[in-house]
C-alpha cells in the first residue's frame, strides 16, 4: 500500500512561508463582539433558512438557522444575546445575502448549549446526520459541507482516510496550532471518521516546517487506532486534495474526478478537531480558529474567533499599522482580497493577512508572454498556462477546455505567482471556466428543452 | 482608524517578483563582458558596429511603437539584446551603415510584423543576420585578424564607408578558423580558439566569456540550461561520430565546439525563450535538431558556418514541437492530442 517512492508531488513552487510570526503563539480567545453578523451563505450549497425570528432572545451554540436539503448545513448561535435583526448581509465576494444582525448580552456567561450526544456506536448514517447537524464545512477554506464529502457513493469503498495537515498557503498557521494543540479531538474525530467512511487506515499529512506538530501528533496516536504520520517536504500547493494524495500515496486522482475514486477521503485537521469535539456534546460549530498576521498587523497570532465576528472588530482588537493597504481572507495565494471592512469572519475563514503600502508592489507592468516555460514548470497538474493564457485572451475558451484541459486547473495560483511578465493567468482561467460552465449549462438546458 | 481604502486585486497576492525587463537586462549584463572583449580583441570598430546595430534596434523599435500608435515598449530592454547579439555576429570591420541597416530590419521584420515581444517566431537579431549575409555576402565575410596593432586609435577603412557605397576591404583580411579548416584543411589550435585570439566575428571569438555569460544567466534561473548542454552535446557527439571515421576530412569534436559562432549562438540565441519550445523534453528536441544541423551545414554545406540557419531552423520547428510534445496532465490517461 506504501509507495515508498512517493513523497511530493511534480511541479509546484517555494513562495517565502512567512509562518514564523505566528506558529509559536498559542491559540488565543477572541472577545465576544457587541454585534456579530451571520450571513446565511458561509458554505457551498443551497443557503441555509433561518428559523429565529427577530426580537428573539438566543442562547450561545443554539439553532438560527437549518440545511435547507442535502447540499447544506445548519448555523447556530456565535452568541448569546438577542436577534436585532434579519435582513440582507454583505460577504466577501461583494454579494449581498440574507443574515442575522445578533446583539450580545454583554454580562452573558456565554455558556453553549448542549444537544443530544452521538456516540462512536452510531451508524455511519447516523454519524453523517450528526455532522451535517453540527453545521460542520471544510476549514482549510473550501466551506464544502463534510458530510457530503464523506459520503461514500454507491459501488465505491474507502481505504484510506487522508488527514489534511499540509497547510501549505504562506503566513497561515491555524493547522499547525490546531494539531498541536488539540491532538485529543483530532483523535476523537478520526474515530469518528473511520466509522462514517469505513476505511482501514489513517494517515495525517504535514509538511517538514511543522515537524513539531507532527512529533506531537505521534507521540499521542491511542494505541487502538490505525494512525499514521507522513511528514513530506515543503512546497506549495501541497494542500490541494490531489496533491496531497499524489504526495502521501503515489497514487493520481483521475481528471474529472474525486479522492475517493482512488479509495480516498481526505478532511482537514481541523474539521476533524472540530468533529471530535462537537459531536460528543451534540453542539454546533459557533467559532473557529483564525490566523491573523502580515505585516500590517500589530498583534499577530492565532485566535479563536466566534462566527460572525465583524472584520472591522477583528482589527480592531489586534490593531493595523497606519499605512494598511490590502486585506485578505485565507492566504495570499488563493485568499479574497477584502473591499468592505463590514463583512465578517465565516466557517471558511483560516486566516486573515494584512499588507501595509511597504509591501504592496506599484502595479506592476504586463509585459506580453516571452514563452519562458516558468508556468509550465510550476504547473501541479501539468498543464501549459502560457498557451492557456494566449488563449484565454483571445477568448477562445472552448478550445481552451477542450483541447488543453482548462477544467482540471484548480486555480492555485501558482503560475501567476512565477509569471515574469505578470499575466494575470490564473483570473483568466477562473473567467473562462466560469464561462465554459455558463455554455455547457445552456446547451443542456437546450438539449433539455428539445 | 479603520476607514481607508483598501487595494484590491485577485489572487495570488505574492509574486516571485522577478520580471521579463529585470531578466532582459540581466542578459544585457551577460554579454557585456563579451562587449568588452570584442572591443579589447577588434578595436573600436567592433564597439562602432554594435553601438550602431543597438542604436539601430532601438530607435527602430520606438519608431514602429510611434507610428502604430502604441506605448513604445524600448523599456522592456529587449530592442537592446537584439541589437547587441547582432552587433557581435558582425565582422569587426564592417561597415555601419549595413549594420545600422541590419539592426532596422532585424526588428522590424524580425519582430515587429509577428506582433512584438513574445510573438516573434525567429530571434529578430538572426533575421537581421540572414538579412545582411544575403545582401552583403562581401563585406560580412571580410574578417581581421584579432589584436591588430592600432586598433584603439584608428578604425577600419571600412567603417565610415558611405551609405550605398561598397567598402574598400582591408590588405589584412584574415580567414576564420571554420573557413580556414573548410576550404584549406587548417586546424587552429584549441586554446586560441576558446580565447578568442581569433579571426570571426567581434562577439563570437570568446568561447570562454560567452560560457562564463551562460553561467551566470543560468544561475539566476533566467536561462534554460537544456538549450546550450543539448545543442553542444549533439555538436560534440556527431562531429566526434564522423571525427573517428575519418580523421583527416573531418574536425576534430572540439574544434567544432569552439569555432565560429556555435557558442555564442547556443548560449545566447537559440536560448531566446519566445523561440524555442516551452517543455523540457521539447526543448531537448529542439538542441537536437539545432545540434544536428549546425553539423550537417558545417560538413557538408556550401558555407563553412552554419549556426544561424540551424538556429532559425530550430525556431520555425518549435511551435511544432510545442503542439506535439505535451506532457501528460495528472490524472488523465493519454495525452490529449489535436
Amino acid at each position: 500500500m506504501f509507495n515508498s517512492k512517493a513523497n511530493t508531488f511534480k511541479h509546484g513552487i517555494h513562495p517565502p512561508e512567512n509562518k514564523d510570526d505566528t506558529n509559536g503563539i498559542p491559540i488565543r480567545q477572541f472577545p465576544f463582539a457587541p454585534v456579530v453578523i451571520i450571513p446565511m451563505v458561509q458554505h457551498i450549497g443551497a443557503p441555509s433558512k433561518i428559523v429565529v425570528r427577530e426580537g428573539q432572545e438566543v442562547m450561545r451554540g443554539q439553532l438560527l438557522a437549518e440545511a435547507d436539503g442535502y447540499m447544506s448545513v445548519p448555523i447556530h448561535s456565535p452568541e448569546t444575546g438577542v436577534i436585532r435583526k434579519i435582513t440582507r448581509v454583505p460577504t466577501i465576494s461583494g454579494q449581498m445575502v440574507d443574515g442575522i444582525y445578533l446583539e450580545a448580552f454583554p454580562s452573558a456567561s456565554q455558556e453553549v448549549a448542549e444537544g443530544i450526544p452521538t456516540s462512536l456506536d452510531a451508524s455511519p448514517e447516523e454519524i453523517l446526520k450528526a455532522i451535517q447537524n453540527a453545521g460542520i464545512v471544510g476549514l482549510g477554506g473550501a466551506a464544502f459541507p463534510t458530510h457530503v464529502k464523506l459520503k461514500i457513493p454507491e459501488g465505491k469503498h474507502c481505504e484510506t482516510l487522508l488527514l489534511n495537515g499540509i497547510e501549505c498557503e504562506p503566513f497561515l498557521t491555524t493547522d499547525h496550532r490546531v494539531m498541536l494543540e488539540q491532538a485529543d479531538d483530532i483523535f476523537t474525530g478520526i474515530r469518528y471518521l473511520l466509522k462514517a467512511t469505513g476505511a482501514k487506515e489513517t494517515i495525517i499529512g504535514i509538511e517538514a516546517n511543522k515537524q513539531d506538530a507532527a512529533n506531537h501528533l505521534t507521540e499521542r496516536i491511542p494505541s487502538d487506532l490505525p494512525v499514521t504520520v507522513k511528514v513530506v517536504p515543503v512546497k506549495y500547493p501541497q494542500g490541494s486534495e490531489k496533491m496531497l494524495i499524489t504526495s502521501i500515496l503515489g497514487k493520481e486522482v483521475p481528471s474529472g474526478g474525486l479522492p475517493i475514486d482512488v479509495n480516498v477521503v481526505v478532511v482537514n485537521v481541523a474539521t476533524t478537531a472540530e468533529i471530535g469535539r462537537l459531536l460528543p456534546h451534540g453542539r454546533g460549530i459557533q467559532e473557529r480558529v483564525v490566523t491573523i498576521t502580515g505585516p500590517g498587523i500589530k498583534k499577530k497570532g492565532n485566535y479563536l474567533i466566534p462566527i460572525g465576528t465583524p472584520l472591522r472588530y477583528v482589527l480592531d482588537y489586534v490593531g493595523v499599522e497606519d499605512n494598511l493597504s490590502e486585506v485578505y481572507m485565507g492566504g495570499p495565494m488563493m485568499g479574497v482580497a477584502v473591499s468592505n471592512l463590514d463583512i465578517s469572519i465565516v466557517k471558511g475563514t483560516s486566516g486573515i493577512v494584512v499588507f501595509s503600502n511597504n509591501e504592496v508592489q506599484d502595479e506592476k507592468k504586463i509585459y506580453a508572454c516571452i514563452k519562458c516555460g516558468a508556468c509550465v514548470d510550476a504547473c501541479p497538474i501539468f498543464l501549459n498556462p502560457s498557451k492557456l493564457g494566449i488563449l484565454a485572451k483571445a477568448e477562445a475558451y472552448p478550445v481552451m477546455a477542450s483541447d488543453y484541459n482548462l477544467m482540471d486547473c484548480f486555480e492555485c495560483g501558482s503560475c501567476s505567482y512565477v509569471c515574469p511578465s505578470n499575466i494575470p493567468l490564473v483570473q483568466y482561467f477562473r473567467l473562462a471556466k466560469s464561462n465554459v460552465r455558463k455554455e455547457n449549462n445552456r446547451q443542456k438546458e437546450l438539449a433539455n428543452a428539445k | 482608524m479603520l476607514n481607508k481604502t483598501l487595494n484590491i486585486n485577485t489572487s495570488p497576492h505574492i509574486t516571485k517578483g522577478i520580471s521579463t525587463d529585470v531578466i532582459m537586462q540581466n542578459v544585457i549584463w551577460a554579454m557585456l563582458p563579451l562587449v568588452m572583449f570584442a572591443t579589447y580583441a577588434f578595436g573600436i570598430s567592433a564597439l562602432l558596429v554594435i553601438l550602431a546595430t543597438t542604436a539601430a534596434a532601438v530607435l527602430t523599435e520606438h519608431f514602429l511603437c510611434k507610428i502604430s500608435k502604441k506605448d513604445t515598449t524600448i523599456k522592456d530592454w529587449s530592442a537592446i539584446i537584439t541589437g547587441i547579439l547582432l552587433g557581435l555576429t558582425l565582422p569587426p570591420a564592417f561597415p555601419l551603415w549595413m549594420a545600422f541597416l541590419g539592426g532596422v530590419i532585424a526588428i522590424a521584420l524580425g519582430k515587429f510584423v509577428f506582433g512584438g515581444l513574445g510573438y516573434n517566431v525567429f530571434n529578430p537579431a538572426l533575421v537581421g543576420r540572414v538579412f545582411l549575409q544575403a545582401s552583403f555576402p562581401v563585406a560580412i565575410t571580410s574578417w581581421s585578424p584579432a589584436l591588430l596593432a592600432g586598433r584603439f586609435t584608428s578604425v577600419s577603412s571600412a567603417t565610415f564607408t558611405l551609405p550605398f557605397m561598397t567598402p574598400k576591404i582591408d590588405a589584412m583580411s584574415g580567414a576564420t578558423p571554420l573557413a580556414a579548416f573548410k576550404f584549406d584543411k587548417i586546424a587552429t589550435d584549441t586554446q586560441d580558439l576558446a580565447l578568442g585570439i581569433i579571426s570571426g566575428s567581434a562577439g563570437e571569438t570568446s568561447a570562454l566569456i560567452i560560457i562564463l555569460g551562460g553561467l551566470y544567466l543560468i544561475y539566476r534561473n533566467m536561462m534554460n540550461w537544456r538549450v546550450p548542454v543539448s545543442i553542444l552535446t549533439t555538436v560534440f557527439v556527431f562531429s566526434g561520430i564522423f571525427y573517428l571515421l575519418d580523421k583527416t576530412t573531418y574536425p576534430s569534436p572540439f574544434f567544432m565546439l569552439f569555432s565560429g559562432g556555435l557558442m555564442l549562438g547556443a548560449v545566447f540565441m537559440a536560448s531566446d525563450m519566445v523561440g524555442s519550445p516551452i517543455t523540457p523534453k521539447g526543448i531537448w528536441i529542439y538542441g537536437f535538431a539545432i545540434g544536428l544541423l549546425v553539423v550537417v551545414i558545417r560538413i557538408w554545406g556550401g558555407q563553412p558556418e552554419g549556426v544561424m540557419y540551424a538556429i532559425l531552423l530550430g525556431n520555425a520547428l518549435s511551435p511544432q514541437i510545442d503542439k506535439l510534445i505535451r506532457p501528460r496532465v495528472y490524472g488523465t490517461i493519454k495525452k490529449s492530442k489535436k
